[in-house]
């Protein structure tokens, strides 16, 4: 049944991309699919990389509440950019070959993230108070070094740091769609692998253990891949904070297991779901280029709030 | 058979076991009591190996639990832990069936699909299958991680306090279930940390008592069982009485 609605979904995303490609097109036919089919693809490797992240980090930490941008992931981001370009100066930042760029933050990004999420889940995942609280201060505090960095820059500057600090999916660079996109494929393959096991920690750490799970091993394979996953998306597009989460709750309430091998690619597929159907939503229907980011922070927000309040009661 | 030698297990420089050594023979049914932070539970923890001790041993047949790797030492021991929160969205089958992750690592055969379908029947848990586990009772949810331990299949099963959420006649099925399967032809060896001192004189082959992380005595129950041995264990007046022809345990 989970199986047959996960088919579904593979074939809704479908729907939606021809959808997107299709709607309204006009000669020239071959250049305008062109410019659609590139900006689908982005779509589709920031929703799925946003998705599956989600789902990956939940498991690591045994908590349906948590996305890597609640927990300073998005921070470090505004930090790194900031930081290069005060190191770079904003000329030489944008004048960086579009590839060398994305590649430094990109690895920048995932070693960050790593060390990052390593950090919080050192002592142990099930206090999981306490690696919000903790996630949510060192956001802060990378977010006020952020601001300091900017402080330090020139207007111009600041404002290049300004333009890169909300998601923006025109004028993606190809080469960089391709790597990004190769590196998802393999990472969501490294996940699909880790599924088994993930269901597993899901008995929470002792339990899981006592069936013969090495669990860090398992908690620290997940979050490399989600500080890959999340580093690919952002050093594509920018930071998006809730979207994973909208995608990860939307794959549970539709499949209704907790069977990760299910579960990974439905929250990638939503992920890019929600992404192109807004995109066609605010592009075709209602002209706008760039509100797309915003309205889906706005959602995924709301559903964080949503999600914290009906746990309380 | 289960050898542990001189075992310290500390925490923030406390010590919870202090130089224990015990050894315990394959098969029957061993009660662990003690009075609440004696180390019981400590102790079957580092039984099973999720613990490495700060000094001493606990070895299986020659393995040496702390070291051994992490499948192995789940097919010679399953723990049965005081039951965690489980976030994960599953059903009683698929619980069930973890217990034979040490056999599979992921890839789960006939063999290991005919086990679980035996476990669920055991355990009387056909019909709870694909119920969440969120949706049991205490008693269910008891049943339903005691069959994920049996289906271990391992020779040394260990539970901790599995009888806490249960009422009389669910814990009297439990430990009537667990002496069966230590009996020929389960012939498993059973370690069962317990509060209820009647069902300990009830069930037990072998008890071992804990005080303060130290071992106060340890062999067969009618030797263990005495009104002086329980009376110092508890710092509480308690005289082992036989009541129908069975012995249990009472407040003096």
């Amino acid at each position: 049944m989970a199986e047959r609605r996960l088919v579904l979904i593979g074939l809704g995303l479908a729907g939606l991309s021809a959808l997107y490609l299709a709607w309204g097109l006009r000669a020239p036919y071959g250049f305008i699919l062109g410019l659609r089919a590139e900006k689908l693809a982005a779509l589709i490797v920031v929703g799925a990389a946003a998705g599956a992240a989600t789902v990956l980090f939940q498991a690591a930490s045994a908590n349906r509440l948590l996305t890597p941008g609640i927990v300073g992931f998005d921070a470090l981001f505004a930090f790194v950019q900031t930081a290069l370009v005060l190191i770079m100066g904003g000329a030489g930042y944008a004048t960086l070959p579009a590839l060398a760029q994305f590649g430094a933050e990109a690895a920048i990004l995932a070693g960050a993230g790593t060390l990052l999420f390593g950090l919080l889940l050192r002592r142990g995942a099930e206090d999981v108070l306490r690696m919000i609280l903790t996630g949510v201060i060192l956001g802060v505090l990378l977010r006020g070094l952020a601001g300091f960095a900017a402080r330090l820059l020139e207007p111009s500057e600041y404002a290049v740091v300004q333009q890169l600090s909300f998601a923006s999916f025109t004028g993606i660079d190809g080469t960089q769609l391709a790597i990004a996109a190769t590196l998802l494929v393999l990472a969501l393959i490294g996940a699909q692998r880790l599924a088994p096991a993930l269901d597993v920690a899901g008995l929470g750490r002792t339990t899981a253990r006592a069936v013969g799970l090495e669990h860090t091993r398992i908690v620290l394979a997940a979050l490399l891949l989600v500080a890959l996953m999340v580093a690919i998306s952002t050093a594509l597009v920018g930071p998006i904070t809730f979207l994973g989460l909208l995608a990860a709750s939307l794959a549970h309430a539709l499949l209704g297991t907790g069977r990760h091998r299910l579960l990974l690619p439905a929250a990638s597929l939503l992920g890019a779901g929600v992404l192109v159907a807004g995109q066609t939503l605010f592009e075709r229907a209602f002209g706008l280029q760039s509100t797309l980011a915003v309205v889906v922070e706005l959602l995924g927000g709301l559903l964080f709030l949503a999600l914290v309040l009906r746990r309380e009661r | 058979m289960i050898e542990i030698q001189t075992l310290d297990i500390r925490r923030d420089g406390a010590a919870i076991l202090d130089g224990l050594d015990l050894s315990l023979p394959h098969g029957g049914l061993t009660a662990v009591i003690g009075p609440n932070g004696a180390g019981k539970s400590t102790l079957l923890h580092a039984m099973a190996g999720l613990l490495v001790p700060n000094a001493g041993s606990v070895r299986i047949g020659g393995l040496e639990m702390a070291r051994a790797p992490a499948r192995e030492r789940a097919r010679t021991v399953a723990l049965l832990a005081q039951t965690e929160a489980v976030t994960a969205r599953l059903t009683v089958a698929e619980l069930v069936a973890f217990g034979r992750w040490p056999h599979h690592g992921g890839r789960p055969r006939a063999a290991d699909r005919a086990a679980v379908a035996e476990a669920l029947s055991l355990f009387e848990l056909e019909q709870l299958s694909n119920r969440l586990i969120s949706t049991l009772s205490g008693g269910q949810r008891s049943r339903a991680f005691t069959a994920m331990v049996h289906v271990q299949a391992t020779p040394w099963m260990l539970l901790d306090e599995p009888l806490a959420a249960l009422d009389p006649r669910h814990a009297r099925d439990l430990m009537e279930r667990l002496a069966a399967l230590s009996r020929p032809p389960g012939d498993r060896s059973i370690v069962v940390v317990l509060h209820d001192l009647a069902q300990a004189a009830r069930h037990a082959d072998r008890i071992v008592a804990l005080k303060d992380g130290r071992l106060v005595a340890a062999g067969p129950a009618d030797e263990v069982l005495t009104d002086a041995t329980l009376s110092d264990l508890f710092d509480t007046q308690l005289r082992v009485v036989t009541v129908l022809g069975r012995r249990t345990v009472i407040e003096a």
